[in-house]
């Protein structure tokens, strides 16, 4: 009768209980200093905030799963923002197409990074690092030699602050389209497999018949889309795009990726465990802020609580 | 005698590297409107020390194959220490100074404990251990401020006879101090051999985890030296997250154009050293070649992309198709 019982605990990943016990830890934390902590609107208010983090975290964790990692998400980031509130400023076309054309500026760029990974046999620690560099270069031109638009469009604002059904936030709804869409490919699709398949081995995927470096070049190209789409809703919730607004989404990005129990080597991870880091991450960084904790001793405690969770649960099995 | 051939196959990165720079900083001189003269020199000798000692810093790490992501930041934390402390008397100068060295020692002494005893990952654990320095940075500097000892200051970053910046040789001072003998000690020959396989280094009975410790030590202590020594040269201390985030950045790119491999146990920091010089010259060529600075920072991307881009000529020299996946 209660067999299923042991398989079902036999399937939660420590390191996903973890992160979510921890969340769980620090809204009691929270709600002893002050109740406001527990309510409905703190909480949709800090999943909204949280799905920026979210959708950046997607690409990141798609590139870790790789075995790579994916240091151009600060430019893209503001690339995304940047092009598409320039693209309003074009007129209604330039309007109606600025979400399409910033998340296209930032494939271009993740396919820049996957042609140096997967063709060019880079590390992608540096190829990543060279193109934020052109990134940053090309965005400061075009701020400067052009002088665009910075206001964010219509829609850009719909998505990212807008409530529809429920009062449930847009930029949630959005997250859990484009989380919905990532487990789909993850777990039922051959692209998907193919991601782990490469993760753990590249060799042995190749030897199995997988054009690797076709799948690394598209799992780049899809992270570029999704960093410029965090970035499109950054705008939209800003109301205007700004040259340093990506800067501060790399670390906890990683951050999330990791803490959510994926392995920074590659080939294992899932999806839930990113949720869980990125809103462990948000909250943390909300909480901090709110009890006015200075800069620095946010910055300390940020730093110890990632080193204090992985000791928990992210060491590595003694190899030999 | 025949070795020639094996020598030169294991400097080529560090000459490629020396070859670059020299062309390159030729070109920066000749073209320079003041000319060839030592005031152009020492000015882009302080800043190239600054990265090149980072630089290094990182080459300890980055050989053994892992890699310090929180470089930067003992940099700047050093920095902010190096302001307060050296300054007053002669000796309290001196006890200064070996504070800030021996802050750096301690940061680099926990990365290395986090990553070898901890067993945990040298990205995630540095970045984090980078937030944790930077927050301890913020606290001895909130605001920019500071002062350091004048005739120090001076002495270091002035010249000698008038010609010879002295900053080139006080980083000379600390390759032959620190990275020659640790290069031709068991304990460095240890970190290479981590480097190329760390398995085949365990089975032949090498200390790995004291070599990858070391590492850690000496990359926090080389950061160290130059944050005091970005001291010297502002004679404040800031604890700027933007100036910590590019050190760290730049010290890879360095460290890659030095011809040091990502992947470990191949590469020097004499070719970090001069991959940093090179980084720094490529950004004042647009300086004298009187380029508009809004492309300045477009250039500088592209040129850095294409050096990386060098590396894949190996991919020639691949005979079969499977050695792409290593």
């Amino acid at each position: 009768m209660n067999a299923p019982a042991p398989a079902l605990w036999r399937k939660i990943d420590p390191a996903v209980a973890t992160a979510f016990g921890c969340t769980i830890l620090l809204l009691f934390l929270g709600s002893l200093y002050s109740s406001s902590f527990l309510s409905p609107e703190y909480l949709l208010q800090q999943l909204k905030v949280a799905s920026f983090l979210g959708v950046i975290a997607t690409g990141m964790m798609l590139v870790i799963l790789l075995g790579q990692i994916d240091l151009s998400v600060p430019w893209v980031v503001a690339v995304g923002g940047m092009m598409s509130t320039a693209a309003t400023g074009w007129g209604p076309t330039g309007e109606a197409l600025a979400i399409p054309f910033g998340v296209a500026c930032g494939i271009c760029l993740g396919f820049a990074n996957g042609f140096g990974v997967a063709y060019l046999r880079l590390p992608s620690m540096i190829v990543t690092l060279g193109v934020n560099a052109v990134a940053q270069g090309l965005m400061v031109v075009h701020t400067g030699g052009f002088s665009p638009q910075d206001s964010s469009s219509d829609a850009m604002r719909f998505i990212a602050t807008g409530h529809t059904l429920l009062g449930i936030p847009n930029a949630l709804i959005v997250w859990a389209l484009v989380g919905g869409a990532t487990v789909f490919l993850l777990s039922r699709t051959t692209f998907g497999r193919a991601i782990y398949g490469i993760g753990n081995r590249e060799r042995a995927a190749y030897l199995s018949g997988v054009k690797t470096q076709r799948v690394v070049l598209f799992t780049f190209a899809i992270a570029g889309g999704l960093s410029a789409f965090g970035g499109i809703l950054l705008a939209g919730y800003a109301s205007k795009a700004a040259q340093a607004m990506g800067d501060a989404y790399l670390l906890p990005s990683i951050a999330a990726v990791v803490l959510g129990g994926a392995s920074i080597l590659g080939g294992r991870g899932s999806y839930i465990g990113t949720i869980a880091g990125v809103i462990l991450i948000t909250l943390l960084q909300s909480i901090l802020s709110v009890i006015q904790m200075e800069e620095a001793g946010r910055q300390v405690i940020y730093g110890a609580v990632i080193i204090a969770m992985l000791l928990l649960y992210g060491r590595e099995k003694v190899a030999r | 005698m025949s070795d020639w051939r094996y020598r030169l196959g294991e400097h080529r990165g560090t000459l490629l590297a020396f070859a670059f720079f020299v062309l390159m900083f030729v070109i920066y001189a000749s073209n320079h409107p003041v000319g060839f003269t030592a005031n152009v020199v020492q000015t882009a000798a302080n800043k190239g020390a600054l990265l090149a000692l980072v630089a290094m810093a990182q080459t300890f790490v980055v050989l053994t194959a892992g890699i310090d992501l929180s470089v930067g930041m003992v940099f700047v934390l050093t920095n902010c220490l190096a302001s307060s402390i050296v300054i007053g008397s002669p000796a309290m100068v001196a006890l200064g100074v070996v504070g800030v060295l021996l802050t750096g020692l301690v940061c680099g002494a926990i990365n290395g404990a986090i990553v070898i005893y901890g067993r945990l990952q040298p990205i995630v654990t540095t970045i984090a251990t980078g937030a944790i320095y930077f927050g301890i940075a913020l606290v001895l500097r909130p605001v920019p401020g500071g002062d350091v000892d004048g005739t120090l200051s001076d002495a270091l970053t002035g010249r000698v006879f008038g010609v010879i910046p002295t900053s080139l040789i006080a980083l000379a001072a600390v390759v032959l101090v620190i990275w020659v003998p640790y290069r031709r000690s068991a304990i460095g020959r240890a970190a290479y051999a981590v480097g190329s396989s760390e398995v085949a280094a365990y089975m032949s009975g090498v200390p790995v985890r004291r070599a990858k410790f070391l590492a850690y030590v000496a990359s926090g202590l080389v950061a160290s030296i130059g944050g005091l020594f970005l001291t010297f040269i502002t004679a404040s201390g800031e604890a700027s997250a933007a100036n910590g985030g590019s050190y760290t950045l730049y010290s890879i790119a360095a460290v890659v154009l030095g011809g040091v491999s990502l992947f470990g146990g191949s590469g020097s920091a004499i070719g970090a050293i001069f991959g940093a010089l090179m980084f720094r010259t490529i950004g004042d060529l647009l300086f004298v070649f009187d380029l508009d600075p809004l492309w300045q920072p477009l250039f500088q991307g592209l040129v850095l992309l294409a050096a990386v881009c060098l590396g894949s000529v190996r991919l020639f020299q691949i005979r079969n198709r499977l050695d792409l996946f290593e």
